[in-house]
């Protein structure tokens, strides 16, 4: 697998466009699914918007569900950034938590003290994890980042799971979770149940990261190594240092989302602690194409399918993973811009300067097939 | 039950085999669409797609070889619109196989419910198991390869073929140079597409095996994400196994390997999810003290324009 393979050729034309034609194809193909199987379709479609965004409850739902999905993201689209995948930040975001946890529980400290500490413990934590070994991996042994990044995830959701079920994180009694972290480390809620304000957080997050990648020399020389490693290892980059700093940073990012669902929701850790955010993320940041701005929308419409997935079937009784279907369709059709391009062609929607759509230009499709 | 006890147990090794199948399949199939040069990460949906197929059909048609192949069909379904996508559409790779897992965890996770609700039939046909007569008797060899899931047989028989294919035909060198140098695959008056459409196929024909073993030859049942993550293993040992077949059965062998070792250890004083650790922390320590560098085919990834 070669690296940079996801970043490329994105412009800022059509940066809008595309996403949103593609969101509406995916609508239209699930409500194609629901019908099927003996729904409504509008009344499906229906039901999954009103659940994510009907009432002012329903829209914190939605970005409460963001939130982690938005910190992770913006990880995960650093390393899309440099070039690299790292598709093990689930693992991150696990050893994030167990040191935010930790750190919650055993550890008093001033109120807002108390949350920094937590926050900079599961930053180090985490970003240790995927910088140290992967990143020093890559740079120096040429390692492949899928296969480490990959590996190190398992190893961190198995030693998060030992911790809490029979290792020292365990609190006393028969279920497998970690004592409740102080008072002082939680976050602040601003609408109940639980949309706190890490939000902030991942608006920070993104704020900076947006300043790194397009306004610091950093960013710059990130994304040469993104587009082309040898011809910045010409200009005099330095590509193993970004290697590991990339991966890093990345870790850092699904380690802080970690920390911010402990601190803002769950307030402790248990077995089954996360539902995947590490993968849903991969999705986020492509979606996102990888801008900070683009990666924090993606995060809200993902949150979105999942709090009005949850509604759809309360409401309208068709079952929840068909919001599920509806996110893969949409990643689908973002990645198959050809698809967009033919519809565009059609129905002689506004497009790009090419004057004839791609299928044109192209005689090995007919030839391919035969 | 001490650790020579469990290390020369021939459950264990047993185990190891049955284990390993499902992951070696996959990461042949991926060899397979990577040496044609479409970067697969695929797999993991496909095989859940076909593990969802095999348990509907076979409970269907009350018949497991009319399942697995009705599934095998599923999975192929799944590698076409993935092939189509990588191959004329020249879409991300990556994101199109990520985009593909998604729908496939969606999809058969919907199904599920609504055809079964919670559970998939408990009477579902499974694929036999096969005893062979005089290795079965053997001390020891015949408990641990004697009699097996006819699938683990099967998969024997296809890294044999899949090894001759890929580097001892003319087939497999058409395929490897679309993967190595679609160019010249070209001048030579060969479909690039043709060959890529081949690779992806023939790969997702192997992870729906693998799939579809797994919930009718193992477990005989589907349980919502059941593969939970076996195509992703599958896919660092296509890697770790050097894109080819034995190298990546082996590695898929490691990995059945330390999961039969966390169930022998279930139920010790010793902490299963310390076992289970065990073979990424070996990958991650091969990987870099041992392997090194690992080359990819030199056009895996990368869309193919067609020449005019």
């Amino acid at each position: 697998m070669s690296a940079g393979t996801p970043v490329r050729r994105w412009g800022a034309i059509g940066g809008v466009f595309f996403p949103v034609l593609s969101v509406l194809l995916a609508l239209v193909v699930g409500s194609i699914v629901a019908a099927a199987t003996g729904y409504n379709p509008l009344g499906t479609i229906g039901a999954l918007v009103d659940g994510a965004f009907g009432d002012p409850t329903r829209i914190a739902a939605t970005l409460s569900a963001a939130i982690p999905l938005m910190i992770v993201g913006l990880g995960v689209a650093v390393t899309f950034q440099a070039g690299l995948f790292n598709i093990g930040a689930e693992g991150q975001y696990w050893i994030g938590a167990l040191a935010a946890t930790y750190v919650g529980y055993a550890i008093s400290l001033p109120p807002i003290l108390h949350i920094l500490a937590c926050f900079l413990a599961a930053m180090i934590a985490a970003g240790i994890w995927a910088g140290l070994i992967p990143g020093l991996a890559k740079a120096y042994r040429g390692a492949n980042e899928v296969i480490t990044t990959m590996m190190l995830s398992y190893v961190a959701i198995y030693l998060g799971q030992y911790l809490v079920e029979s290792g020292p994180m365990k609190a006393p009694g028969t279920l497998p979770q970690s004592p409740i972290i102080a008072p002082s480390a939680t976050l602040p809620i601003l609408v109940q149940p639980q949309f706190s304000a890490g939000i902030f957080v991942a608006i920070v997050a993104a704020a900076v990261l947006w300043w790194l990648f397009y306004r610091s020399s950093w960013g710059y020389q990130l994304r040469t190594i993104g587009r082309n490693p040898v011809a910045a290892r010409y200009a005099g980059m330095s590509v193993a240092r970004q290697y590991v700093l990339a991966l890093g940073v990345s870790g850092m990012l699904a380690g802080l989302a970690g920390a911010a669902q402990i601190l803002g929701v769950q307030h402790r850790i248990y077995d089954s602690f996360s539902s995947g955010y590490g993968y849903t993320a991969i999705a986020v940041a492509l979606l996102g194409r990888n801008n900070p701005i683009g990666v924090v929308l993606a995060a809200i419409l993902f949150g979105a399918l999942t709090t009005g997935g949850q509604m759809m079937q309360i409401n309208a009784g068709v079952d929840a993973q068909l919001a599920n279907v509806i996110e893969g369709l949409i990643v689908f059709f973002v990645a198959a811009e050809a698809i967009i391009r033919w519809i565009q062609g059609r129905f002689h929607l506004p497009r790009r300067a090419s004057g004839r759509p791609q299928h044109a230009e192209t005689p090995a499709v007919v030839e391919g097939e035969r | 039950m001490d650790l020579a006890t469990i290390f020369l147990s021939p459950t264990l090794w047993a185990m190891t085999l049955s284990l390993g199948t499902p992951i070696a399949l996959a990461a042949l199939g991926g060899t397979f669409s990577e040496r044609s040069g479409v970067v697969n990460i695929a797999m993991e949906g496909i095989m859940l797609t076909a593990a969802f197929f095999a348990v509907f059909f076979s409970s269907l048609t009350g018949n497991a070889w009319l399942g697995l192949l009705l599934a095998v069909a599923c999975g192929l379904g799944m590698g076409l619109l993935m092939a189509w996508a990588a191959v004329h559409l020249r879409a991300d790779q990556i994101v199109i196989g990520t985009a593909v897992n998604m729908i496939a965890a969606g999809l058969t996770a919907y199904l599920l419910h609504i055809f079964f609700g919670q559970g998939s039939p408990s009477n579902t046909p499974q694929l036999p198991v096969v005893t062979i007569p005089g290795l079965a008797q053997l001390p020891f060899v015949g408990d641990v390869i004697g009699h097996q899931n006819v699938m683990v047989y099967i998969t024997i028989g296809l890294f044999i073929l899949a090894h001759y294919v890929l580097f001892h035909t003319v087939f497999g060198l058409r395929l490897r140079s679309a993967g190595e140098n679609p160019q010249a695959t070209e001048s030579a008056g060969l479909s690039v597409y043709r060959l890529r459409y081949l690779g992806v196929l023939i790969g997702a024909f192997l992870s729906a095996l693998g799939g579809a073993y797994l919930s009718i030859g193992v477990l005989n049942s589907f349980t919502q994400n059941m593969t939970s993550g076996r195509g992703y293993i599958a896919l660092a040992a296509m890697i770790f196994g050097k894109w080819t077949p034995w190298g990546a059965f082996g590695a898929a062998m490691l990995f059945g390997w330390a999961s039969a070792l966390g169930y022998m250890f279930q139920g010790t004083s010793v902490p299963y999810q310390l076992v289970l650790i065990l073979p990424y922390v070996l990958t991650v320590v091969a990987l870099v003290g041992l392997v090194g560098r690992s080359r990819p085919p030199a056009a895996d990834g990368i869309p193919y324009v067609h020449a005019r």
